[in-house]
């Protein structure tokens, strides 16, 4: 499949269905099954060097979307091209190898490490698995590393276990762990969304220093609007497993067409007692992925919905006169 | 302003630990008054969670209040039994947190949580009444009366964390403690709940004390703000103030770090350090080793939390004397 040169990853109709669990008896009366709608058809590309930015509330499908890519999760439909090769057709060790190139940082580091396995043996591991160095030459990368990211002193954290190191420096290790490998991708998932407001800068800023040094590509998921302003390039506003709204941060986020766009960076609150919101909110909470409204998925929501747009499900389109910018809504059309 | 509702005075919590002692609140002097939403912000493990669940005295063990008061209402609550405590708190103090799933009793209805916290405290009134004054609170909370016999697991997050301030609403309690109320909610319900927090607040008068790490909730809802670093209180303002013109070097470093949506501010300062061990607290002033500003006083001598224009409080050797 041909790929163009400055696209890291291409998502195509991309599609993942959970079955809903049901008890044996429900199944032998219901006779029918059921499916969460994670993510229902979306696209979209990640250029090589840029920090594309998926946004929105839970449930969105954000978070899916990103294990799709990484294809820890078997998509239902569509296709994620990581460098002009498919991965959704690879085989078990074929995904095994193009994972050294794509890696992921989650949300809450505690989480993501072994707490019986000390800092350094952990950001190194990766190392050993792929055989590309152990013992003291794994150390010496290893302190390198932990170095480069600021956890330091490296030699005395490089012992310590992740229970003693403090919450910053935690997810440093799991950034650095990320890097061991010089991937080409990293999703980071809510990166820093545990961290403490001080905490955040810092670690906002080595992850930006850290795309320059390594050459490398973010897939940056966030709820959190204000953040993804610091980092992001471009963004997509995901709602209900759909994509509403995609663009530069800039065309988003001056010129938001989506209503629901507008309503979602209308919320954050704003650390200004001077600019209280006094916009009006949408109505109502995220509904079920299970049955999806239809139509536009927000319409229920919508302060403009029209007739349509209960009936038909607006496609992703460009917004005229501003190149780049795609907004799925009948308003716009 | 109005009567003060709680006045704390030098109030002192301790958590042993295994390698020394965590002393998690330092001599806070904090004053309420009625009617006010008060915002108390600061960095996790600053203690502002230890020091509103010091007011409950529902400290978690090994935790334990070694000195100064908390004065409700004109009764100090450190000589109240234990007895006296437990009709005090939802009646007239009433909480609410971070995580409503956790507080809600997964097997019991909607309904059952509401009628169950008036009874307790007025056992006179009728299950008929009290289910009926269930139904009136969750209408004004913006809940259809069908899901009052809803179980939690039910309910959205949003209404999950309505329901939990109806439970404060349900008794009129004098005080609120709201500990991190939004943080599990994603940020147009966030909005939503702020938007009837407001309003519920101005149509009761309620007393709110808010606590949270996020400043924009604060800049939100809060009539007057306390910073609190380190188990001590930092800075105390009405809150144009404290944000137009903060006086603290770490109210001003926290203030510029926060993400802020707005595309003309582009700058995100970073305050390096991270906040102290409080086993091994540093001298003189918590803040000094991260303070742009510290001078040879600071490592020496604690700043005492002082009053440098009407209603503006600061410790920082940096202002006065």
């Amino acid at each position: 499949m041909p790929t163009t040169n400055d696209n890291l990853v291409e998502v195509r109709g991309l599609r993942k269905w959970f079955p809903v669990q049901k008890s044996f008896i429900e199944r032998l009366v219901t006779r029918q099954r059921q499916f969460v709608h994670a993510v229902d058809g979306v696209d979209f590309e990640i250029r090589r060097g840029e920090v594309f930015g998926l946004a929105g509330e839970s449930g969105s499908g954000k978070t899916t979307t990103g294990r799709l890519i990484l294809r820890l999760v078997e998509p239902t439909e569509g296709s994620v091209v990581f460098d002009g090769v498919d991965i959704a057709a690879l085989s078990g060790e074929e995904v095994r190898r193009m994972r050294r190139r794509m890696q992921v940082i989650f949300q809450d580091p505690f989480a993501s490490m072994n707490p019986r396995m000390k800092t350094g043996d952990a950001i190194g591991h990766s190392l050993e698995i792929f055989g590309v160095a152990k013992g003291e030459q794994k150390k010496r990368l290893v302190l390198e590393m932990m170095e480069h990211v600021g956890l330091t002193p490296a030699r005395i954290l490089y012992d310590k276990f992740p229970h003693q190191l403090s919450g910053g420096q935690r997810q440093r290790a799991v950034i650095a762990r990320a890097l061991m490998l010089h991937p080409d991708l990293v999703v980071a998932d809510e990166p820093i969304a545990m961290a403490d407001v001080s905490v955040r800068a810092m670690l906002l800023e080595l992850m930006v220093q850290l795309k320059e040094e390594f050459n490398l590509t973010y897939l940056f998921i966030t709820h959190d609007l204000a953040t993804a302003k610091y980092i992001c390039d471009r963004i997509a506003i995901m709602y209900l497993g759909l994509i509403c709204e995609m663009g530069t941060l800039e065309q988003v986020y001056r010129n938001p067409q989506h209503p629901y766009t507008q309503a979602l960076l209308a919320a954050v609150p704003v650390p200004d007692p001077h600019a209280r919101r006094t916009a009006p909110l949408p109505k109502g909470e995220i509904p079920s992925p299970i049955n999806p409204p239809s139509g536009c998925r927000f319409h229920p929501r919508c302060p403009f919905a029209m007739e349509i747009c209960s009936q038909e499900p607006p496609p992703l389109r460009p917004v005229p006169d501003d190149e780049g910018h795609l907004v799925a809504c009948h308003l716009r059309s | 302003m109005s009567e003060p509702i709680l006045e704390i005075h030098d109030l002192q919590v301790d958590y042993p630990t295994r390698v020394g002692v965590v002393r998690g609140v330092d001599g806070v002097d904090l004053t309420v008054y009625r009617g006010e939403v008060l915002g108390l912000v600061g960095e996790s493990g600053c203690g502002k969670s230890t020091l509103g669940a010091a007011i409950m005295r529902l400290l978690r063990p090994p935790g334990k209040i070694v000195g100064g008061e908390i004065v409700f209402q004109g009764r100090d609550l450190m000589k109240l039994n234990a007895e006296q405590m437990r009709r005090l708190r939802g009646a007239h103090i009433s909480m609410v947190f971070q995580d409503p799933m956790t507080c809600l009793n997964p097997l019991q209805r909607v309904s059952d949580h509401i009628v169950e916290t008036i009874r307790t405290h007025h056992p006179e009134v009728k299950v008929a009444e009290a289910r009926k004054r269930a139904a009136e609170l969750i209408d004004r909370l913006g809940i259809r009366a069908e899901r009052l016999d809803d179980y939690p697991h039910q309910l959205s997050g949003g209404m999950r964390q309505r329901v939990m301030i109806g439970l404060a609403l349900a008794l009129n309690a004098d005080l609120i403690i709201a500990d991190e109320p939004t943080t599990s909610l994603d940020v147009i319900v966030e909005a939503q709940f702020l938007d009837q927090l407001r309003d519920l607040q101005k149509q009761y008068n309620l007393t709110i004390i808010l606590i949270t790490h996020n400043i924009g909730v604060v800049a939100e809802l809060a009539d007057r703000v306390a910073v609190m670093y380190a188990g001590k209180l930092m800075e105390l303002a009405d809150v144009f103030p404290l944000f137009d013109e903060p006086l603290h070097p770490y109210t001003r470093g926290l203030l510029k770090s926060v993400p802020n949506i707005s595309l003309t501010d582009d700058s995100l300062q970073i305050m390096r350090g991270s906040p102290p061990d409080l086993i091994n607290p540093p001298s003189g002033c918590r803040f000094h080793p991260r303070c742009p500003h510290a001078m040879p006083r600071c490592e020496r001598e604690s700043p005492p939390f002082t009053e440098i224009e009407p209603g503006h409080w600061t410790a920082c050797w940096l202002y006065g004397e």
